[in-house]
């Protein structure tokens, strides 16, 4: 089992966790002005990626609160969680 | 064998708020509400468990129910908060004895040595299929909330487990 880092409980059993998709999706400030084509790609595009990976999740059990990880998707290891509204931080990319 | 017992009939209480504005609420529970993470507070008999940075479920005896509910309304009317009476969705169950730490093993992932999970500890966890709230009162016993719907599985589990391991 995974031990998943919450930023604000310590590393707990991944059970306790749910996931929630690509982190940092801003929803458009003003929809009516968005048309189709960027309104479907805000709700359905999503980088899918390959290695690094900024994602949701929420500590469902555990404090229920949403935060943000950064995973390697070929790895399954976590390089960093942190706090809903906090940036992406950079780590393991090459600079 | 670690031995169930049902907790004595209690008020519930859920209070969520930014810490920064419950200064209120704190005067009138009569202690400061627990700032660290997993962690319990209290004085005769009333308690706040930390469940999250902006909610503490407070647990007091059922005969000061009303009068504390309506201590808190009075004190927090100022600030944004939520303060919701949960005390008949949930039971408390209270576990205690030797192997209490190997009988909770069977269905909660966390580690509960002593170190890891010290007396005064509280979370949201999950009990098998089951999402509870545990709570250390004690280095043998342990405080479990679980909604009511949930009570008889959680029984089950643990009376089974309680068995197993002894
Ligand atoms: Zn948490």
């Amino acid at each position: 089992m995974l031990l998943i880092a919450c930023p604000y409980c310590g590393p707990r059993p991944e059970l306790e966790f749910s996931h929630g998709g690509e982190a940092h999706i801003a929803r458009p400030e003003a929809p009516a002005d968005v048309g189709a084509d960027d309104w479907g790609a805000y709700l359905y595009l999503r980088a899918n990626a390959r290695g690094l990976h900024a994602e949701r999740w929420r500590h469902t059990h555990g404090c229920a609160r949403f935060f943000n990880a950064l995973r390697d998707t070929t790895t399954d290891k976590f390089l960093a969680t942190y706090e809903c509204g906090q940036p992406r931080p950079h780590l393991g990319e090459p600079s | 064998m670690a031995e169930l017992s049902p907790a004595l009939e209690t008020a519930r209480l859920i209070l969520r708020g930014r810490p920064a504005e419950l200064d209120a609420a704190e005067v009138a529970l009569g202690f400061a509400l627990p700032r660290e993470a997993c962690r319990s507070a209290g004085v005769s008999g009333r308690h706040a468990l930390w469940l999250g940075p902006d909610e503490w479920l407070l647990l007091a005896p059922a005969a000061v129910a009303d009068a504390l509910t309506a201590m808190l309304e009075a004190a927090t009317a100022q600030a944004p908060h939520a303060l919701v009476d949960v005390s008949q969705r949930q039971i408390g169950l209270t576990l205690s004895g030797s192997d209490v730490e190997e009988t909770l093993a069977a269905g909660c992932p966390l580690d509960l040595d002593l170190k890891a999970f010290p007396v005064g500890m509280c979370t949201r966890t999950v009990l098998a299929k089951a999402e509870i709230v545990l709570w250390r009162t004690d280095e043998a016993t342990f405080h479990i909330e679980v909604w009511r719907s949930f009570s008889a599985y959680v029984r089950g589990i643990l009376e089974v487990a309680g068995a197993t391991v002894s």
